[in-house]
């Protein structure tokens, strides 16, 4: 099964709660090595952002991200894995589960319903 | 069923009923069969593989059938009981939140239909029925897998488990009309007992819940009010019930890997094997209550320790543990923290402090039967009663 990881920071990130977090180096040389982790990268920040919506056949520009919220994904990866259960490990192993937190999305494939 | 149609929960119970169906035809003709389950099971398998056949027009689709085609037949109904362990883990998968958990647990693994279960939680069919369904298209798309956890996971999976089975059996025990959640969740730890003998927690839950239901036919009197351990008519109590539990307990407590059921589980022993309340030992419940402390930290448990220690050494050496706990202010609103603290005032002599517990307990308690019952514990006075709910004090 394929998973969409979105990786999140915490507004409310306190320092230390991710003392001890694996190296993000050693995340993606483990996961690449086992085809788990098809691709991924950082994004820049929402400030960087623009949303583009079409309205009455026009394309409307705004600056900035789409919801209104702080600035929260950093960056994505697509995952490979067996099921939910090895898609949670890989996310637990990731330290931005530790200093934020790690959305698991499911792909939805073409045809399914 | 469910992982031969890729998780389709409802096709699954669709060929289930076909299956039942079939049975409700031939068996009266042909005898049931040596191993019943096993022949549902075969039955409901042949129903998937021949509606998979049928739906299947696309080249893609006649290849899943085909890679399906071997399923061996059930040859036996032992078979069937390791499906049921992997539906309990699938249902309760902490990636789904807990009212779905429980929700799917019961429609899964018990004879209750979702106007049973909606009933059972209070809410509208229609509410039960949009969670079930919501559910069911989480295991199936979020790729939950239908298994039981591989042992490293175990430690962290099994608790859900449990919580999920105890939270059944607590919401048939409030209730006094409400006995068949309690009973499906004490055949349920029945089957995971036999499924895990291995995992004394288990056990503990198992053990736990008989020695508590036992004493259900004296818990409510004639009048449909709670009557409270220490008045309750002990030969009321089903013996054969607490003899099962006890025994649970004590072979599972010689493995010398005490948990937080078992420790409850030994507690509710202790009260079960009193002849009369005054009897109870309420040192050895103390105890075990400050073990409950040491393994599962809560302020609940504390306030019950400080139950026992009144019980054990008087009102006085209670009240001040009782008075640390509410000025945590952690449990100003649960009742049984004031209802604690106006039995230990009343027994110290301090009547009017004790009735304004006793008010206060009455406004927060959850039901009717509860009320009633704190209400008729407040000592006589001019005016008698309660003032109107929400003026107790500690009132908002």
């Amino acid at each position: 099964m394929k998973y969409l990881m979105l990786v999140c920071t915490d507004p409310d990130y306190t320092p230390g709660q991710d003392d001890g977090a694996p190296d993000v180096e050693d995340w993606v040389a483990d996961t690449d090595s086992k085809g788990i982790r098809l691709m991924g990268n950082r994004t820049r920040p929402a400030s960087d952002a623009t949303t583009v919506r079409v309205r009455h056949r026009e394309v409307l520009l705004t600056d900035g991200p789409y919801a209104e919220t702080k600035d929260l994904i950093a960056g994505f990866d697509i995952l490979e894995c067996a099921d939910l259960d090895e898609a949670i490990d890989v996310a637990s192993r990731h330290p931005m589960a530790w200093a934020g937190a790690i959305e698991l999305r499911p792909f939805w494939p073409v045809g399914e319903d | 069923m469910i992982r031969l149609t890729g998780g389709d929960w409802d096709l699954a119970e669709e060929c289930a009923q076909d299956a039942f169906a079939r049975a409700l035809q031939k068996w009266p003709e042909s005898g049931v069969p040596d191993q019943p389950l096993a022949w549902l099971t075969t039955t409901a398998r042949h129903r998937v593989i021949d509606r998979a056949r049928r739906a299947s027009t696309e080249a893609a689709k006649l290849r899943e059938v085909a890679a399906m085609e071997p399923v061996p037949p059930c040859a036996s109904d032992s078979e069937i009981a390791d499906e049921r362990l992997e539906l309990m883990f699938t249902c309760c998968h902490p990636s789904l939140n807990l009212d779905a958990q429980v929700a799917l647990t019961l429609r899964s693994l018990s004879g209750l239909s979702t106007a049973e279960i909606a009933r059972a939680f209070l809410v509208p069919e229609r509410t039960m029925g949009q969670r079930l369904f919501r559910a069911k298209q989480k295991v199936a798309h979020a790729g939950i897998p239908f298994r039981v956890p591989p042992a490293h996971l175990l430690p962290e999976r099994l608790p859900a488990v449990l919580h999920v089975l105890y939270l059944l059996f607590n919401q048939g025990y409030g209730e006094p009309q409400e006995t068949r959640l309690s009973r499906e969740a004490i055949r349920l730890a029945r089957v995971l007992a036999v499924l895990m003998p291995d995992e004394p927690e288990v056990h503990g839950m198992l053990a736990l819940m008989l020695l508590h239901d036992a004493r259900r036919p004296a818990r409510i009197d004639a009048d449909g009010n709670l009557v409270p351990l220490d008045e309750q008519d002990r030969t009321l109590w089903d013996r054969a019930q607490i003899a099962e539990g006890t025994i649970i307990l004590e072979r599972v407590l010689r493995r010398r890997r005490a948990g937080p059921f078992q420790i409850q589980a030994a507690i509710a022993a202790c009260h079960a094997g009193a002849p009369t309340a005054a009897q109870t030992d309420w040192p050895q419940i103390a105890g075990l209550y400050g073990q409950l402390a040491r393994v599962a930290p809560s302020v609940i448990v504390e306030l019950n320790r400080a139950v026992a220690i009144g019980m054990a050494d008087g009102p006085e050496a209670a009240l001040p543990l009782v008075d640390a706990i509410s000025g945590t202010g952690e449990l100003d609103s649960y009742y049984l923290l004031h209802a604690t603290r106006a039995d230990l005032l009343r027994r110290a002599g301090r009547v009017a402090e004790a009735a304004m517990s006793y008010c206060r307990a009455a406004d927060l308690a959850p039901t009717e039967a509860e009320r009633r019952f704190l209400q008729d514990r407040l000592p006589p006075r001019p005016g008698g009663g309660c003032k109107p709910a929400g003026s107790g004090p500690g009132g908002q």
